[in-house]
């Protein structure tokens, strides 16, 4: 089994800390990533509301290029690159005329062969992560999905896209406590950010403001988008709520970095706006799931740049 | 030498826009044997038919083919009139040239020439046909009604009262069903239990009708007008004889925290119970689940209390065999519970309830005797949103139907809880407002305008908690899609109408079809809406698609009057379209071995042995004989038959055999 790599853009860019934390964990969980050879962009949100065939084609592009490679499988982080794979592969293989024509622009012969991969399927797929625990991330923490990680829902066939549990019950299994929060799904502002920072800064404060009052110490994401918006633009929400939110916004696989004992500049925990601090253990730790020889520790050792 | 008339239909243009009739009339005059051959635009109609009676007489024919739609629609018609002109009927045979050739072809030569083919093969067929008489059998005049919701009562008082017996099994410990749990039905508003418990009664009461509760169908073997029943009583624990139903067993038993059933989980009973005040019968019954004896052997505090000693620690289940003539299927329905939609917290929250519960609140026999109280914490909620179509038209969650009985419901939930709580704020989400019906529509405009009801036309997205109040978000469609948030204490979702657990698995043992939902299937939608394609069989109520109170009667008074004319004949009249063993003039007698692989492979059980004696009693040969009143016509006999003893009247294999021939044989210039 072979998986491929698949950064896309804002790896590369303002989400460099993701990429860092993803590549770092797959280093200790002594799991090959080898990137995709000659990529491009994955089209994202302008190429599917400009021309159909070019949507397509570049994520075919990817994909072909992996299949060339051998990889079965590609890991694709960004939820909006993960969202366009996913839907190319799944138009491509059920219209073999339109395969036909997308393999033609591309001067490739896309098969399908390579299933796309969410950053959760991955480290879901990961069969003894809870032996591997060095100290539990013993904090409560908001699962936030976004919107493009569990939908189009018919399509993906990942999680329930409603009330996902996916990313849940990873955390769970790393001795954090998810929280029962009604913001899981709910639009971040997304690509507004850029156009419309008034409606990202009400969209997204809406996200914060639910998590917070859920006692949340953390809200977790898996998409750069979302990263961008909770985090980057915490200035833009609390200006427009008149509240301050000192909730960090930490990637998954910088939480599972954590456990795995790395440390935090390798997770790139220092670039995020808001401060990775924690407040001290609450009264209730919340210890239920975590193992039962996990040391207490206090968060503040993640402070950025004091390791 | 065989005079055969084909009659060639146009079915209007059903027919004779992608076939040439002309043509397959024209050619067919001249298969060998034809004696008569002529085309019309409805051979069904009354001119039509005449038609084939003055060619019978006419030109002396001694086989009838007609080339028209499937034998499903109008077979008995032309074999009918066939019988009228003195021809056997089973020298009629169709030729299916509409469902087999004009409506799946384009028009063209080679849908004529198949339709010729058709007529060729149906034509040899006939050619080798040979007169029949029908078979008559015996009818025990005695239904069995499975289910005893509204839909089971109502059918079995009805063929009780026409004279009939009837066997009603519920599997539930009283009859009264989802009816009985109601608190008040629209759209009168007349209390459900006040207009069902007299009907209950009259069942317990009528002579005519054995009422077996707390049972359930084994298995179910015959056919029309004989069927076997085989019923399991399941064990109450109880001797019912002696039981006067006191009640002081319920009252004394320690194990009381038992998630009512009855009570759609918002009571408690405990492990000895009746369902319900009023239940029919009213004898309790134990639940061995849950009884302190049963799981740890010890207490029978009921055995000790009982003053008649009825209590049965050790009886079994019983089976009871019973012959019936027909079966009424009322299995009833349910309503979608579960995890199936998060994004409401149905299931998390407590006061996320659905229909049923709701019904229990309001009712005066449910657990809060009639008043409002929501069910974490007992308080009276302020603000309630009904939610309609949680789950029904909603392909996302697998269910595209229309539940049909909730828009009525809900409008009468949001009614019930205003006459309730006076000052309290009812909102109804809905995507439209289904209230096609007698003075259905009139009920909905009088929930949103005298009582006050809030419709808002939009489907709630998602509904959390916060702060002790439920956060009901949705649109208003109507105001250009304006979000809305409502602080509700209550959320009543009107959850999507689905057929019961068990109706699956029912339909195998009766041998019903059913649809993708796994409600049963009526034999014709439009024309044969209460019986099933199996003979004999009926449907009445929910059990078929998600139906309201006066619908479920209708259909169950409709399936009894089917049962009731079934009864009405001392004999049926079955085709002869049966297994027969050969028998042949002495020495032989039967070419048959006496293997009896036939009589292993029935299904139905109708092969039989037959011992042929001479006159002087000795034993000379043991062959099969199938039994003409069991024997389904299914072949499955014919084709283990090892020396070709056993033919299908009808079907035999010269017949088939002579279908096939006018097939390969015709020469290229036939068509």
């Amino acid at each position: 089994m072979k998986t491929g790599f698949y950064p896309g853009c804002s790896m590369k860019g303002s989400a460099r800390e993701y990429s860092e934390s993803l590549l770092a964990v797959a280093a200790a969980l002594g799991r090959e990533l080898p990137e995709i050879p000659d990529w491009n962009c994955c089209g994202a949100t302008a190429a599917h509301n400009l021309d159909q065939d070019l949507a397509l084609a570049l994520p075919a592009r990817i994909l072909a290029a992996a299949e060339k490679e051998g990889m079965d499988e590609v890991l694709v982080p960004c939820a909006a690159c993960y969202s366009r794979l996913s839907v190319t592969r799944h138009e491509l293989l059920e219209d073999e005329k339109l395969r036909q024509k997308i393999s033609g622009l591309i001067e490739a012969d896309y098969r399908g062969t390579a299933r796309v991969l969410n950053i959760i399927e991955w480290l879901s797929g990961v069969p003894d992560l809870e032996s591997r625990i060095k100290s539990p991330f013993a904090r409560r923490v908001a699962c936030y999905y976004g919107c493009l990680l569990v939908r189009p829902a018919g399509i993906l066939k990942f999680d329930r896209p409603e009330d996902p549990q996916s990313m849940d019950l990873l955390m769970k299994k790393i001795g954090a406590e998810p929280l029962d929060w009604a913001f899981k799904t709910e639009c971040c502002g997304a690509g507004f950010s850029v156009s419309r920072t008034d409606l990202v800064a009400k969209l997204s404060g809406l996200i914060l403001d639910d998590a917070v009052s859920r006692g949340a110490e953390a809200v977790i994401v898996a998409c750069p988008m979302c990263h961008l918006n909770l985090d980057m633009r915490r200035p833009n929400i609390e200006k427009h709520s008149g509240k301050k939110y000192g909730i960090p916004v930490i990637y998954i696989t910088q939480a599972i970095g954590l456990v795995l004992g790395i440390e935090a500049k390798k997770l790139g925990l220092q670039r995020h706006k808001v401060a990775v601090k924690f407040p001290p253990p609450a009264d209730n730790p919340p210890s239920a799931d975590a193992p039962a020889t996990a040391p207490e520790k206090s968060g503040q050792k993640y402070l950025p740049g004091e390791e | 030498m065989a005079r055969i008339g084909v009659f060639v239909c146009h079915c209007g243009e059903n027919i004779s826009a992608t076939v040439d009739v002309q043509k397959v009339a024209a050619t067919a005059a001249k298969i060998p044997g034809v004696a008569y051959s002529v085309d019309y635009n409805y051979m069904c109609s009354d001119p039509g038919q005449q038609m084939i009676k003055n060619a019978i007489k006419e030109k002396n024919l001694t086989g009838v083919v007609v080339a028209a739609c499937s034998p499903r629609m109008h077979e008995p018609t032309f074999r009918h009139a066939c019988a009228e002109a003195g021809l056997n009927p089973f020298l009629c045979e169709m030729a299916n040239i509409r469902e087999h050739c004009s409506w799946v072809h384009e028009k063209s030569d080679a849908t004529t020439n198949k339709a010729i083919d058709i007529v060729r093969t149906l034509v040899a067929k006939v050619k080798k046909s040979k007169a029949l008489l029908p078979i008559k059998v015996p009818v025990t005049k005695t239904a069995l009604v499975i289910g005893g919701g509204i839909a089971g009562i109502q059918a079995s008082l009805d063929i009780a009262n026409s004279g009939h017996k009837v066997i009603l099994v519920e599997k539930d410990p009283s009859i009264g069903g989802h009816m009985s749990q109601l608190s008040e039905t629209f759209p009168t508003l007349d209390c459900s239990q006040c207009i069902l418990t007299p009907r209950m009664v009259e069942v317990a009461q009528h002579p005519n009708i054995t009422l077996y509760s707390y049972s359930e169908l084994e298995s179910l073997d015959g056919f029309i007008g004989n069927f076997k029943a085989r019923i399991r009583k399941k064990a109450r624990s109880l001797d019912e004889k002696l039981c006067t139903g006191c009640g002081l067993c319920t009252l004394k038993c320690p194990t009381k925290k038992i998630t009512s059933e009855f009570d759609a989980g918002l009571g408690m009973r405990p492990a000895i119970y009746v369902p319900f005040p009023q239940a029919v019968p009213n004898k309790p019954v134990i639940d061995r689940n849950h009884c302190t004896y049963y799981l740890k052997g010890k207490c029978r505090l009921c055995e000790k209390v009982c003053p008649t000693q009825a209590i049965r620690f050790d009886q079994e289940d019983e089976i009871v065999e019973a012959d019936v003539g027909a079966v009424v299927l009322a299995t009833g329905f349910d309503i979608k519970h579960g995890d199936f939609f998060p994004e409401y917290g149905y299931g998390k929250y407590k006061d996320v309830i659905d229909g049923l519960q709701f019904e229990r609140l309001a009712s005066a026999s449910g657990p809060t005797l009639g008043e409002m109280r929501r069910p974490s914490d007992g308080k009276v909620p302020e603000t309630v949103v009904f939610v309609a179509c949680a789950g029904s038209r909603d392909p996302a969650k697998g269910i595209e139907y229309c539940s049909k009985i909730c828009c009525m419901y809900t409008a009468k939930h949001a009614m019930l809880y205003k006459h309730k709580v006076r000052q309290g704020k009812p909102y109804v989400f809905y995507m439209d407002i289904r209230a096609g019906g007698k003075m259905y529509e009139e009920f909905v405009r009088r929930a949103m305008e005298e009582d006050g009801v809030q419709y808002v036309r939009g489907r709630v997205s998602r509904i959390f908690e916060r702060g002790g109040k439920l956060i009901v978000k949705g649109a208003d469609t109507l105001l250009g899609a304006r979000p809305m948030e409502i602080e509700a204490d209550m959320v009543v979702l009107a959850t999507a109408g689905v057929a019961n657990a068990g109706a699956e698995e029912l339909a195998q043992k009766v041998h019903v079809s059913y649809d993708s939902y796994y409600f049963y299937s009526e034999a014709h939608p439009k024309l044969r809406p209460v019986e099933t394609n199996t003979a004999g069989i009926f449907l009445a109520g929910a059990c078929q698609a998600p139906k309201d109170i006066p619908e479920s009667v209708a259909q169950a008074s409709g399936a009894a009057a089917k049962v009731a004319a079934l009864f009405s004949q001392a004999e049926l009249v079955r085709d002869p379209l049966i297994a027969v063993v050969d028998r042949q003039a002495p020495p032989l007698y039967s070419t048959c071995v006496g293997c009896f692989l036939c009589q292993t492979s029935c299904p139905y059980q109708a092969i039989e042995k037959e011992e042929i004696r001479g006159r002087d009693g000795q034993l000379i040969k043991t062959v099969a004989k199938v039994n003409p009143g069991l024997c389904q016509g299914c072949g499955t006999c014919v084709a283990l038959c090892r020396s070709k003893s056993i033919d299908i009247q009808g079907f035999s294999h010269e017949q088939v055999y002579a279908e096939v021939l006018a097939l390969l044989n015709r020469g290229e210039s036939d068509v």
